[in-house]
């Protein structure tokens, strides 16, 4: 077991997690709720890299992250490196990449709250950020708890993406899915082996226990 | 100034044209059928929709005013709103949702405010419920507590009774009445049911695509049409078209002076309206209950009073009641509608076919403007 790799992975998956976690409540919310010139072409956007191969969305980032873009350049020249082949890359990539994942469940989840109970809680004397903390996030929880789980497992086993931006350094952008794929290469089947399947169980129990909270939060 | 006003004007995208004024502790019924805009003018007052030219006041305070630019968002408008669908907290037990609105009083004493509120709509004992837990009646309880939490300035009530079945209903109307009387404040009603906008309000306001057409206490837009949509709009079966055939002026003996109108061959007598000149067309109406049955074997005494013969075309009897439609001889196309207790109807042998005659009660019938 590659340790090194796996807490990178877990790491990755909390970073991507924590800033989509806004984003996907505001986007979501934006997307569920108003109309404005465009709105398909984002919503279109937002989905688009459930359907580009990973490696295209990968070597899209490559080049827009890369010391030929001016983005590279701007981030050279703040943080003193590039962000393509290091943590914070990958960051940014999985964070692009997971943006369907975390924005659609929560769109749906806001869609799922009626018009009224919104202008319930506006009659009713609440600010809207009042409105948002103890009426909406709470009824849009399930939905915002799946969209946080997929985005979580689904970064934990992304592949391309993490390939193509990060290459695979070891301790710096090398993740679990690439240390499976490193140990095949090796003909390391036992060690590869191993991660596939504790891989394999993690997914498996987080999208097993966040779907057993899910349904006790709707019955009550 | 006490109470609500509201003008809007727009063409799109609803248009509107209304003008709505709800005194301090008067029960306002916002009357139309469905499309006709009643729902907007709510929340036009609530601060959920703004149409293009409006103006809101309340108690004197200006709550929208496009002219002006002003706009007070919902949260300062201080209304109380009972939504159609209740848009309970569904998260919520029935005392959070009250305790939800309670936000202007201090966090300590908004538990025990909002146990009286329930107490006061009979909620006692199901504060901990959460709305899928309660009843249609006792969610639509829960919504009125949570609206007067607030300590509304106006209380606006969207269908509040539509979703519930006949039993509660009544129920719900009789506790409303009951309420009302605690309230100094504007009510406004909105419906689509004649019968409850009758039964509970002080005026009522017709609305028909987004035009409030006549205004005030039931009974007079029931009996003095303005015009004759809003007849239709009524449900008034008897509306008929006349002409003016005459004027006679007040006698000097004190005897009132009285107008003839036309109908067919008959000569009708109404009351005196010297304004309209001889020969003109008039629609009219006259209610059912100023449509009088003649004992069949036994005429008697005010049957001098426009009778009206007939041949009974419809007959459905409804309990206690009998509706009857008679085509008078004067206008085989036209109908009119009257009840009857149903003994009556019995014991004068009325049945399809059966000649009668009526008296139209010149009292009764309105001739409508226009």
């Amino acid at each position: 077991m590659d340790w090194q790799a796996l807490e990178l992975t877990i790491l990755l998956g909390i970073w991507t997690t924590a800033i989509l976690l806004p984003f996907g409540v505001w986007l979501g919310r934006v997307l569920a709720w108003r109309d404005f010139p465009g709105k398909a072409v984002v919503e279109a956007a937002a989905a688009l890299p459930l359907v580009l191969p990973p490696t295209v969305l990968g070597y899209y980032l490559l080049v827009a992250l890369g010391g030929a873009s001016p983005i590279g350049q701007l981030y050279r020249q703040v943080f003193g490196h590039l962000p393509v082949f290091s943590f914070e890359g990958l960051v940014i990539a999985s964070v692009i990449f997971n943006i369907p994942f975390t924005v659609q469940p929560m769109q749906r989840a806001f869609e799922a709250i009626p018009r009224e109970v919104r202008e319930a809680a506006a009659v009713c004397g609440m600010s809207p950020w009042r409105s948002l903390l103890r009426i909406e996030l709470p009824l849009a929880w399930p939905g915002i708890l799946t969209a946080l789980v997929l985005t979580f497992t689904h970064t934990v086993g992304e592949f391309g993406v993490v390939l193509m931006v990060g290459g695979s350094i070891p301790g710096e952008t090398k993740t679990i899915a690439i240390a499976i794929y490193d140990r095949v290469q090796a003909f390391d089947l036992a060690a590869a082996g191993q991660m596939a399947l504790f891989l394999l169980l993690l997914s498996l129990a987080t999208i097993a226990v966040a779907n057993a909270y899910t349904r006790r939060v709707l019955r009550h | 100034m006490d109470g609500l006003r509201l003008h809007a004007r727009a063409t799109a995208p609803i248009p509107l044209d209304a003008e709505l004024e709800v005194g301090a502790g008067e029960l306002v019924a916002l009357l139309g059928p469905s499309g006709s805009g009643k729902s907007t003018l709510l929340r036009t007052v609530a601060g959920l929709y703004r149409p293009s030219a409006a103006r809101v006041a309340c108690n004197g305070e200006v709550w929208l005013d496009t002219a002006r630019g002003v706009d007070l968002d919902p949260q300062r408008r201080h209304v109380g709103l009972v939504f159609q669908s209740y848009a309970l907290f569904p998260h919520l037990s029935a005392l959070d949702n009250v305790v939800a609105a309670l936000g202007h009083l201090p966090r300590a004493e908004r538990p025990a405010r909002a146990r009286e509120l329930l107490a006061l709509v009979h909620l006692e004992g199901l504060e901990a419920r959460r709305p899928a837990q309660l009843s249609g009646g006792q969610q639509q309880r829960v919504a009125v507590a949570r609206a007067l939490a607030r300590e509304p300035a106006v209380l606006l009530l969207d269908e509040p009774f539509s979703a519930v079945d006949q039993m509660t209903r009544q129920r719900l109307q009789r506790e409303l009445a009951g309420l009302r009387r605690a309230l100094r404040i504007p009510i406004l009603l909105v419906t689509h049911d004649l019968d409850e906008a009758t039964a509970l309000a002080d005026r009522i306001c017709i609305l028909h695509r987004g035009r409030t057409l006549q205004a005030g206490p039931p009974a007079d837009v029931m009996q003095r049409p303005a015009s004759a949509e809003v007849a239709r709009l009524v449900g008034l079966r008897n509306l008929f078209r006349g002409r003016i055939l005459g004027h006679e002026p007040p006698g000097a003996t004190g005897e009132r002076g009285r107008t003839w109108l036309g109908w067919g061959e008959l000569r009708l007598e109404v009351h005196p309206r010297p304004a309209l000149a001889v020969g003109t067309e008039v629609e009219w109406v006259v209610p059912p209950g100023h449509v009088v049955l003649h004992r069949r074997e036994r005429p008697s005494r005010g049957e001098h009073e426009n009778p009206v013969p007939g041949t009974i075309a419809d007959l459905l009897v409804l309990g206690e009641t009998m509706q009857v439609d008679l085509r008078p001889h004067a206008d085989p196309e036209a109908v009119i509608a009257f009840s009857v207790p149903t003994h009556v109807g019995h014991r004068n042998g009325l049945a399809v076919g059966v000649s009668a005659t009526v008296s139209l009660l010149a009292d009764g019938i309105h001739l409508l403007p226009g």
